[in-house]
């Protein structure tokens, strides 16, 4: 007696889409996507930059322009969720020992936030914000 | 034992990954968001403020890290997703990621070298 071999179908390029935990792990990969994106606007910027005031400030008009604007938002809300999912695995990706017991996970993550913040803060106040 | 690149493109995407939780979500509230939505003077953005900053070296210094390592992280974690999205030419995704990645590092230098 014989059996056919159960196959599950699985299909390579919209599995993610079935279930929400999948949903989130595509959406943490895909902030590469926008922190990318980003950084070639900086990128431009810069060469602007270089380029003399004229460029630069035609530059800075085009980052207030709505479509600009809307680049930007997006980017955040994906740089922050690939923020918050980068902390709350760190005591996974560099766990401390401390003697015979571990640091708990909650002290490491939580360190990580209040240096976020303490690294926001003082560059919002080195711009001028 | 095989020599393999991996822990450079590793310890890029670690470090990348770190650089880019911690800077840039402020980053992009300050250039791109913050003057749009009133919060902050567009002089703040002026030219004569930001070229002092990228002509000095330790800023020079700083602003490259800006760029250069959130990149690599970025080139690193598209390689990896695009075999997740069903795409398989793992070699040609690495050509295309690192080589954009090398791409926008040279071109940080040379801008930040030219101001």
């Amino acid at each position: 007696m014989s059996r056919k071999p159960y196959i599950r179908s699985v299909s390579t390029t919209s599995w993610w889409l079935v279930q929400p935990r999948y949903i989130r792990y595509m959406a943490r990969e895909v902030s590469c996507v926008l922190i990318g994106a980003y950084s070639a606007v900086v990128i431009i910027g810069l060469l602007r930059l270089s380029e003399g005031a004229p460029a630069w400030n035609a530059f800075l008009e085009c980052l207030q322009k709505p479509t600009s604007v809307a680049f930007h938002l997006l980017a955040l809300a994906f740089a922050l969720y690939h923020t918050t999912t980068w902390f709350n695995v760190t005591p996974k990706a560099m766990p401390i020992q401390l003697g015979e017991t571990q640091l708990p996970g909650g002290i490491i993550i939580g360190a990580h936030y209040a240096g976020w913040l303490v690294v926001s803060v003082v560059i919002l106040f080195l711009v001028g914000v | 034992m095989a020599r393999s690149h991996k822990p450079i493109v590793w310890s890029l995407f670690a470090a990348g990954g770190t650089f880019a939780a911690f800077i840039t979500p402020v980053m992009i509230f300050v250039t791109g968001l913050a003057v749009a939505f009133g919060l902050m003077p567009i002089e703040a953005l002026a030219y004569e403020r930001v070229l002092a900053v990228v002509q000095n070296p330790i800023g020079k210094a700083i602003v490259f890290l800006i760029v250069f390592l959130p990149v690599w992280h970025a080139a690193h974690r598209l390689r990896i997703t695009a075999h997740d999205f069903g795409i398989r030419a793992d070699t040609l995704v690495a050509i295309l990621c690192y080589g954009l990645a090398a791409v926008a590092t040279f071109a940080t230098v040379y801008a930040l070298f030219s101001v």
